[in-house]
């Protein structure tokens, strides 16, 4: 994914993401999703290799990299395995918040073995009654002796029972968003139960679960920044969460699209090429036109948020709902290129659709990024 | 020991060449362009040498443009310890290049040249074995295999009909065949360590060589396109048709 502008080292971190995206990811990725395999030893690889600590800040041991940089790198790696991809990109911004508002001494304790791949992590906000709604979490931490003990459900939480690091939102404090802090809390502790693997549309390669605390007990420096902070420190997480996500639509919907390319070429009905028929040709040069279009917005906002601009959750926000949107209608057209081929999964274009549509679902669905647009939009 | 790995920056072997409007040379404006894919071999097998022991400094060095720094650059991620650039603006022909070589090596004393059969863009394949003639050290050429034995190299070479063993003195110079090893690719920290590895730049216009061209290049042209194949419906008729068409037979 060129741009003009594009600076040799950024050059130097794609072709790498693109090498491990081909040799490490893409053979396995159909296995992976049929066989809904968790794969660990391939997340320690990427870890090696440095995707695991991407924008983590160089100071709490991570790579330092813009926000800019990170999206073109995980748009590569989704080429290779969406979901697995989309599962780091997860890793990554529990890695940075950790990074950047936990105490010294959890910081010490957790992030290094998760820069390494060692040990992963789990973003925990939502709740079976708390989804888009999340600011109205019930999740409770009750402040006791030298900590808080955490009681409630999580749902939907991406990597749950196979991740060691969680940082959980709960409520300390009133109702509504300013209640809740953020807290990093032990897979294994004591009183945490999984539920089962939830069965999937896509997202295979990384297992979904419900957690439930039972008295859980968390020590007061696993607290991040402030009590009441929290829900602040989990929306700014989720402004590069949204980058990221769109960034894993995008280098997938690339993918979609190289695939119909070689593909219009090669089918031929009634004589000739399918190329050859002005239809494929006009939706080929749409398909281009919206990557075009995507790649563009995605990394714009990305430099909204390296540059910590007033309007980068507006920017960001807008980019998820446009991007995740497009790039599902992309990879829809790339199917329908493929006839009756694109919706047997010895072709990989329809695992692309099914992994594609959580997009406009997670992160804040694509309405409620819309509800975050028209709210700023109409501030001024 | 040390060991010399040269790095050219062609053209990216996976993007179509194309000549300019007035057929002079291959159009290098605001194409992709990388390393060498046989001086990227050569640069594994130089870093494999290293972790055997046989090897204790790897030296990449580059004949080209400022751009060529980055060239270099991308040998340092995959973990060469330094780097020389020989600045030159023009595309130097294979004589000067064994040339300004030599003169490194003088400088350098490495034990062991390494280099790629050839640069995919002049496909020249000269440079390696008119070095090792100014050096006059052994040669290896179209190398599949070398293992390192005190004093000697012994290489396989890739030659028509089979492979061929020998035994070189160090020091020597080799060149890289396809088979020789995958290359790896850089880790996103090594690319970011590479940018604080030493690289000095050399002018060319200071080493007091002669670089002048003797090669003058009269046209460029693309390959025909292959045409559309015809299946034949005997042996008779393909026989004529090699004949009489392809006038091979
Ligand atoms: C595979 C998967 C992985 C996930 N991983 C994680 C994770 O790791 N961590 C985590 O915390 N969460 C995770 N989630 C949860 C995800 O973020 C939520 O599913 C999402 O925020 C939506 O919440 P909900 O499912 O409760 O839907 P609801 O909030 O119930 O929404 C249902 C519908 O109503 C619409 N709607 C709701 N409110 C409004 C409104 N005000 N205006 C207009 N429309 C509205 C929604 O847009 C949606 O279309 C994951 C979900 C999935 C499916």
């Amino acid at each position: 994914m060129n741009t003009l502008d594009q600076t040799e080292e950024q050059a130097a971190f794609l072709r790498s993401a693109k090498e491990f995206a081909e040799q490490s990811l893409k053979p396995f990725a159909a296995q992976w999703d049929e066989e809904a395999i968790f794969p660990v030893d391939t997340l320690k690889a990427a870890a090696d290799m440095g995707f695991m600590s991407l924008y983590t800040p160089e100071s709490a041991g991570g790579l330092g990299l813009s926000r800019e940089d990170s999206a073109l790198i995980f748009a590569e790696l989704s080429k290779g395995c969406t979901s697995t991809a989309a599962y780091m990109t997860i890793h990554n911004m529990v890695a940075w918040m950790i990074g950047n508002w936990a105490t010294e001494q959890a910081r010490d304790q957790y992030l290094p073995s998760a820069l390494t791949g060692d040990t992963l992590c789990s973003y925990c906000l939502t709740e079976p009654g708390a989804g888009s709604d999340a600011g109205n979490l019930q999740t409770k931490a009750e402040k006791v002796d030298g900590g808080y003990k955490l009681n409630g459900s999580k749902v939907f939480i991406s990597g749950a029972g196979s991740t060691h690091t969680l940082v959980v939102m709960a409520r300390t404090g009133g109702a509504g968003p300013k209640g809740v802090s953020a807290l990093i809390v032990e897979a294994n502790s004591d009183g945490i139960r999984y539920g089962k693997k939830e069965d999937k549309m896509g997202w295979n390669s990384q297992p979904t679960r419900q957690i439930h605390f039972d008295d859980v007990f968390v020590p007061d420096q696993n607290l991040m920044a402030n009590e009441g902070d929290g829900f602040t420190l989990a929306m700014k997480a989720l402004d590069g969460g949204r980058i990221n996500i769109a960034s894993c639509s995008l280098g997938t919907a690339y993918a979609a699209y190289e695939a119909a390319l070689a593909y219009v070429k090669d089918r031929k009905q009634f004589g000739k090429a399918i190329a050859e028929f002005q239809n494929t040709q006009f939706v080929l040069a749409d398909m281009f036109t919206e990557l075009e279009v995507c790649k563009n917005m995605l990394i714009s906002a990305a430099r909204h948020l390296d540059a910590a601009h007033p309007d980068a959750t507006l920017q960001c926000a807008a980019a998820k709902r446009f991007i995740t949107d497009h790039c599902y209608d992309v990879v829809d057209k790339a199917l329908q290129l493929h006839g009756g081929y694109g919706y047997i999964k010895e072709y990989p274009i329809e695992r692309h659709l099914r992994d594609l549509r959580v997009h406009r679902i997670l992160e804040g669905t694509n309405e409620i990024m819309r509800s975050i647009v028209a709210r700023r939009i109409l501030a001024d | 020991m040390k060991a010399l790995v040269t790095c050219k920056r062609v053209l990216d072997p996976y993007i179509k060449a194309r000549i300019n409007a007035d057929g002079s040379a291959v159009n290098l404006d605001n194409v992709k362009m990388a390393m060498n894919p046989f001086d990227e071999i050569a640069v594994e097998e130089a870093l494999r040498l290293k972790e055997a022991g046989s090897v204790t400094e790897v030296v990449a060095v580059s004949i080209g443009g400022p751009k060529s720094e980055e060239t270099l650059r991308q040998a340092l991620a995959m973990g060469a310890d330094r780097a020389i650039l020989v600045e030159s603006d023009q595309d130097i022909e294979p004589l000067a290049v064994a040339k300004v070589l030599k003169a490194v090596c003088d400088e350098e004393q490495p034990g062991l040249v390494l280099m790629g059969k050839q640069a995919i863009d002049g496909d020249s394949n000269q440079a390696g074995q008119m070095l090792a003639g100014m050096l006059n050290w052994a040669q290896g050429t179209f190398i599949s295999e070398i293992k390192i034995d005190g004093e000697t190299a012994n290489v396989t070479r890739e030659i028509d009909g089979g492979l061929e063993k020998l035994s070189l003195k160090l020091p020597a110079v080799v060149t890289a065949d396809l088979r020789l090893n995958e290359p790896r690719y850089a880790s996103l920290p090594n690319i970011m360590k590479a940018k604080k590895k030493p690289l000095d730049k050399k002018p060319l216009a200071d080493m007091g060589i002669d670089t002048a061209k003797r090669i003058e290049i009269v046209g460029l042209s693309e390959p025909a396109e292959r045409q559309a194949g015809v299946m034949v419906d005997s042996v008779a008729a393909l026989v004529e048709k090699l004949k009489t068409e392809a006038k091979v037979i």
